[in-house]
């Protein structure tokens, strides 16, 4: 694998997608429209927590224009079935009642009703004239107030998930538990010359994708619904939504326009449902499209959590013992990525003894959905915080602290499995040999470093080749691109089958079109996905083979492929010249007919991605606000198919990372009402406050992937929390241990300092 | 309400259009004139995926009233690239690979038009703080600023190749 040397991959081609989306060409999710087509739009819960009496929604249908309206009762009440939806399981019953709300409203904006009229106008006019009687109910909008004893409960009938067994102690809002645990901590801390502790927290924070929702539906008579629809899963959004109707999924068929991000926010579904549902009411096609607002309010951020952690060393710096306390907010139904939280939070470290516990709360707010490596940037924000502490307690460097405890192939995930070859030495190594770490800072400056980790995910894909007689060839997935996807897979083509990237054009088709394939997520279509894409190319690299055989007249044994993609006769069968794709593909016809390769993978796990970044941070004191001056971002890729996509990757995770440590948060009110439902209150990083972001790409091969592909896409968003608050602490002396790290945070830390 | 109609000239080409008298410049570029590469990102003006010129001057079309536009002037992304030739923004956010979803793209390459016909030799601190209005979620900036900057260097060059061929003129002419 590492000896192999290449063409094609590695390279820097121009995107295949790339001049439609700088020519306003592309289409995504709100640039499609049929003939005959209404707008649906969504009435949504004025309260974040009430009962409904009732909906009337006779005024609105009164209303000229107006061909439909629906209502929870619309949707069938579903048993709770889970499926698997990519990087989580989805609760049917969940799913259904998050799309339109039966018996109560869980959150401020949640779906109660929809409508479905000639224009948005008319149809935003009669939602407000819906009449819905509330019975309002004390919402409880934080992990500590839905734990308290007499809280307010989202769920009557909800029972403790996982370890130990719920006692029948009446209703509650924590929905799960799990733990991890190995060795003895209590004998481990007893161990420790160091003891590092403290209680972190993180708000809750948005994908922050620039395209809202978007999708069109148009149910026919045949029972059949087709969805064009703004999607990181066409196949989750197809089984989703026909299971939440009682539908087949055969009749649901689904095209996903390009994607104007999603960071996992665009897996579940918010809209298509309703589409279909109104869509068969009105008997035409339905599009909807979600505004900012109703992006922030109702649909899925990631957690706000509370992280409690404990940290031992030794004197020399060994890490004895661990222990963690994870508390993560799901929002209005269960599942938040805690699980995840604990599985990752001392991935990186070698730790003989730990034992940590993860809690699962529901609260009044939206239902979380993935967020770029689920889980992990909170509580690796807990341990690499404590690290940086530990390091300054023993007076070592923080990367030489890493370095020691750095676990290495073979050890021991605290998740169970021992890890195949994995890059964090050389990731830490390769920090430490930058000479942004040697740098020198201004008074006003401190630096931070902090690792990440990710599993990165396998999962099910398929992926098809047709050549053309000229020799060139199209590749069709069932991934909707987000970051460069297309532009890697035709690079694996041109490189197994020789033909000139900018000679294969990729493509995204839909669900009746494209084989099964899982969604756009886990880090995983450049592995996944390109297995089957490099699979596929040897189907046609081996029907090529026989066609020469044929040609020539000999056994396919006789036959090889060489690296520049031909055809050449082995064995001494005979002095052929080697045939090219291209004189292989013009025979076609004469010789078999069409050339079409398939294949599917159903990968196993992913190599483990690890990351290290460093961050100089500017602190005015008098005003609290902080600036990044430099950052670099170090990460193990495995091998980049297409190095300037896996740098955006880090560039991209980094930047988010940044936004959530710096100035990203939802501001709720006391009534659990959402503060800032826009960008402007709401503040992403905008280019002015960035530096230019460096990036280092180590390539540690991934043995489960012929080019050693690891995923890229997700553990860039771990380190930034950490790294963000240990160049805070560098640069002020005070150690934050709630984000985002605000203007006024910092003034009040600054001040209680002082 | 009776529709207003509005006749304007988008992308070099007269065009008219009927809308509301609420109804906002993108939601006209958008549905009734089916420019959709002009993106709606938020409607209050905060992330620069509808930036359309307005009469030379950049806007968020979001927040111009689709009758102000009566008699006015406007180019889109549409109407950026000279027929088959890409802008040298367009190609410079090929070559760097400054985009990943693509939805914010439009957008930036409006803007950094308007800023490099207005700036020729911006340095990167302008570039940033110009380019502060257009909110993209995937790329951190890095590589959309390299590409404008590229861009802005190549446009540099090729203005200079053009005057020194027209001095040459000249002087053959005297």
């Amino acid at each position: 694998m590492s000896d192999r040397t290449y063409r094609y991959v590695g390279t820097r081609p121009v995107r295949h997608d790339g001049l439609d989306k700088v020519t306003g060409r592309a289409a995504y999710g709100a640039d499609f429209s049929l003939p005959g087509m209404l707008h649906g739009v969504v009435l949504r819960s004025p309260h974040a927590h009430a009962r409904i009496v009732s909906i009337d929604t006779t005024a609105a249908e009164a209303m000229p224009g107006v061909k439909a309206v629906i209502a929870g009762r619309d949707i069938p009440p579903n048993s709770a079935k889970l499926m698997l939806g990519g990087e989580a399981a989805i609760d049917l019953h969940d799913m259904g009642d998050n799309l339109l709300a039966h018996d109560k409203v869980l959150y401020h904006g949640h779906a109660v009703a929809a409508v479905a009229a000639t224009s948005v106008d008319i149809a935003r006019e009669a939602a407000s004239r819906i009449k819905v009687v509330y019975e309002k109910l004390k919402p409880v909008c934080s992990i500590d107030q839905a734990t308290s004893p007499g809280a307010p409960i989202l769920h009557a009938n909800l029972v403790m998930q996982g370890r130990p067994k719920s006692e029948a102690k009446g209703p509650t809002n924590i929905a799960g538990r799990m733990e991890l645990g190995r060795g003895d901590v209590d004998k481990g801390f007893a161990d420790a010359d160091v003891i590092v502790e403290r209680e972190f927290r993180t708000a809750t924070v948005h994908q922050g994708y620039i395209e809202p929702h978007a999708c069109v539906a148009r149910w026919g008579q045949d029972g059949r619904a087709v969805v064009w629809c703004s999607t990181q899963g066409p196949f989750v959004v197809r089984d989703a939504s026909a299971a939440i109707l009682g539908m087949d999924a055969a009749n649901v068929k689904v095209i996903a326009s390009e994607i104007g991000g999603g960071f996992g926010g665009k897996i579940v579904v918010y809209l298509e449902p309703l589409a279909i549902l109104l869509s068969r009411k009105a008997n035409r096609p339905v599009k909807m499209v979600m505004t900012r607002d109703e992006v922030f309010r109702a649909s899925g951020p990631t957690s706000a959590t509370k992280v409690k952690m404990k940290l031992g060393a030794r004197r020399d710096g060994t890490l004895v013992a661990a222990s963690a306390s994870l508390w993560y907010e799901a929002g209005a139904y269960p599942g938040s990525p805690s699980g995840a939280g604990a599985m990752c939070c001392l991935a990186p470290y070698k730790i003989p003894n730990f034992f940590i516990e993860a809690y699962d709360v529901v609260v009044n707010k939206p239902k979380v959905a993935a967020y770029r490596a689920p889980g992990s940037p909170m509580a690796m924000f807990a341990t690499e915080s404590l690290l940086d502490e530990l390091a300054r307690e023993l007076g070592m460097n923080p990367i030489d602290l890493r370095l020691k405890n750095a676990v290495v192939e073979g050890d021991l995930a605290p998740y169970g499995p021992a890890y195949g070859p994995i890059g964090l030495k050389q990731v830490l190594e390769a920090a430490r040999n930058h000479p942004h770490w040697r740098a020198p800072l201004e008074p006003s400056q401190g630096r931070g470093i902090a690792c990440g980790f990710w599993f990165n995910a396998g999962m099910n894909s398929s992926a098809t080749i047709t050549l053309s007689s000229d020799g060139s060839a199209a590749v069709i997935t069932g991934n909707p691109d987000i970051g460069g996807t297309r532009v890697a897979q035709a690079l694996m083509v041109a490189e197994e089958l020789g033909i000139p990237v900018e000679r294969v054009r990729p493509s995204v088709a839909d669900t009746d079109s494209a084989g099964y394939t899982d969604v756009t997520g886990g880090s995983r279509v450049c592995y996944a996905t390109g297995m089957a894409v490099i699979s596929a190319a040897h189907d046609v690299r081996d029907q090529l083979r026989a066609r020469a055989a044929k040609i020539w007249n000999v056994d396919l044994e006789s036959v090889g492929w060489d690296a520049a993609g031909c055809a050449v006769g082995l064995n001494g069968v005979g002095n052929f010249p080697p045939l090219t794709v291209t004189e292989l593909a013009a025979q076609m016809a004469n010789t078999g007919g069409p050339i079409v390769g398939r294949a599917s993978v159903s990968a196993p796990m992913a190599g483990p991605a690890f990351a290290a970044h460093i961050c100089d941070l500017e602190v005015d004191k008098e005003t609290g606000r902080s600036r990044v001056v430099r950052y670099t971002t170090i990460q193990d890729a495995g091998k980049a198919v297409h190095p300037s996509f896996v740098e955006g990757q880090m560039q991209g995770g980094a930047s988010q990372g940044i936004g959530w440590a710096l100035n990203e948060e939802y501001v709720f009110d006391e009534d659990g009402v959402m503060e800032n439902p826009g960008f402007l209150d709401y503040r992403m990083p905008v280019a002015s406050d960035l530096p230019m972001i460096d990036t280092v790409i180590v390539e540690v091969p991934n043995p489960l992937h012929p080019y050693g592909v690891r995923g890229v896409g997700e553990v860039p968003i771990v380190p930034p929390l950490a790294t963000i608050a240990n160049a805070m602490r560098d640069a002020t002396g005070v150690r934050f241990t709630e984000l985002p790290l605000s203007p006024p945070r910092v003034l009040r830390g600054l001040a209680a300092r002082s | 309400m009776a529709k207003v109609r509005v006749e304007t000239t988008v992308n070099g080409e007269p065009a008219e259009f009927l809308c509301e008298p609420h109804e906002s410049l993108l939601a006209a570029l958008r549905d009734a004139l089916g420019l959709t590469g002009t993106k709606e990102g938020c409607t209050t003006g905060d992330c620069g995926a509808c930036s359309v010129i307005l009469n030379g001057r950049l806007v968020p079309s979001c927040l111009v009233l689709a009758p102000e536009v009566q008699g006015q002037t406007i180019t889109t992304i549409e109407g950026i690239a000279d027929g088959e030739r890409l802008h040298p923004v367009q190609q410079k956010f090929l070559e760097h690979a400054a985009l990943q979803c693509g939805v914010c793209t439009p957008g930036f390459i409006v803007a950094a038009k308007v800023l490099l016909d207005a700036n020729p030799s911006p340095t990167e601190e302008e570039t940033r703080y110009w380019l502060a209005g257009n909110l993209c979620r995937c790329t951190g900036y890095d590589k959309i600023i390299r590409a404008v900057l590229d861009a802005a260097a190549q446009m540099r060059e090729a203005s200079a190749q053009t005057r020194e061929a027209s001095a040459q003129m000249t002087e053959v002419s005297v």
